[in-house]
């Protein structure tokens, strides 16, 4: 396993909830990682976000952790829920609010914190995007 | 580019009520494909958009596709 797909793997495994989209939490460059957060947004979930965009290896090795072939990417607890459709259906029918609690208790509010790291910083993994 | 899509989803999903492939741009790269099929009971949403992104695996890998929108339902 790489460096960067161990990083990769410890977001996945650390983070309550994170979005692998195209962009930031702040600048969305793409459709449907924007329409990934706002489901997140909608049920005032907090998140993390990694930018996929700096570096094409992140794509390729989140691909093969994941086996889901296409970003964005919304994990909760470490296990995938899905992409922007899935998301946004069960942040429309309730089951998101559900997968949350059933995942991580009543954590996952948290105020609807959200921020993006980076996973490419090998000396400081999981650092702030600024 | 949207008849390659739909004759891939056609012959993953024989006998399915509905497969409909929408060029979202008109520019060939941008789809929103749905399909409607009783090969999809009883799984999860994960799993039922995995079985299409299995059967369009060579024009994601490609990149003729772009952007993908995926509608899923049971034939219930």
């Amino acid at each position: 396993m790489s460096d960067l797909s161990a990083r990769i793997q410890q977001t996945i495994d650390t983070e309550p909830v994170v979005a692998f989209i195209k962009g930031t939490h702040e600048q969305c460059m793409c459709g449907n990682s924007e329409r990934a957060l706002h489901a997140l947004r909608s049920v005032g979930a907090s998140f993390t976000a990694v930018d996929v965009l700096p570096d094409p290896a992140i794509r390729q090795e989140l691909t093969v952790i994941s086996s889901w072939p296409t970003i964005p990417q919304v994990f909760v607890g470490g296990e995938l829920i899905g992409g922007a459709d899935i998301v946004q259906e069960l942040a429309a029918t309730g089951e998101l609010e559900a997968k949350l609690n059933e995942k991580l208790g009543d954590s996952w509010r948290n105020g609807g914190e959200e921020r993006t790291v980076d996973v490419t910083d090998r000396a400081n993994p999981l650092r702030l995007v600024p | 580019m949207s008849e390659r899509l739909q004759t891939l989803l056609e012959d993953a999903f024989p006998g399915a009520r509905d497969v409909e492939v929408v060029d979202r741009t008109g520019g060939g790269d941008h789809f929103h494909v749905t399909v409607v099929s009783t090969r999809f009971a009883g799984l999860s949403l994960l799993d039922q958009h995995r079985l299409v992104y299995d059967a369009l695996a060579e024009p994601l890998a490609d990149g003729t596709i772009h952007e993908l929108r995926i509608t899923t339902r049971g034939d219930a």
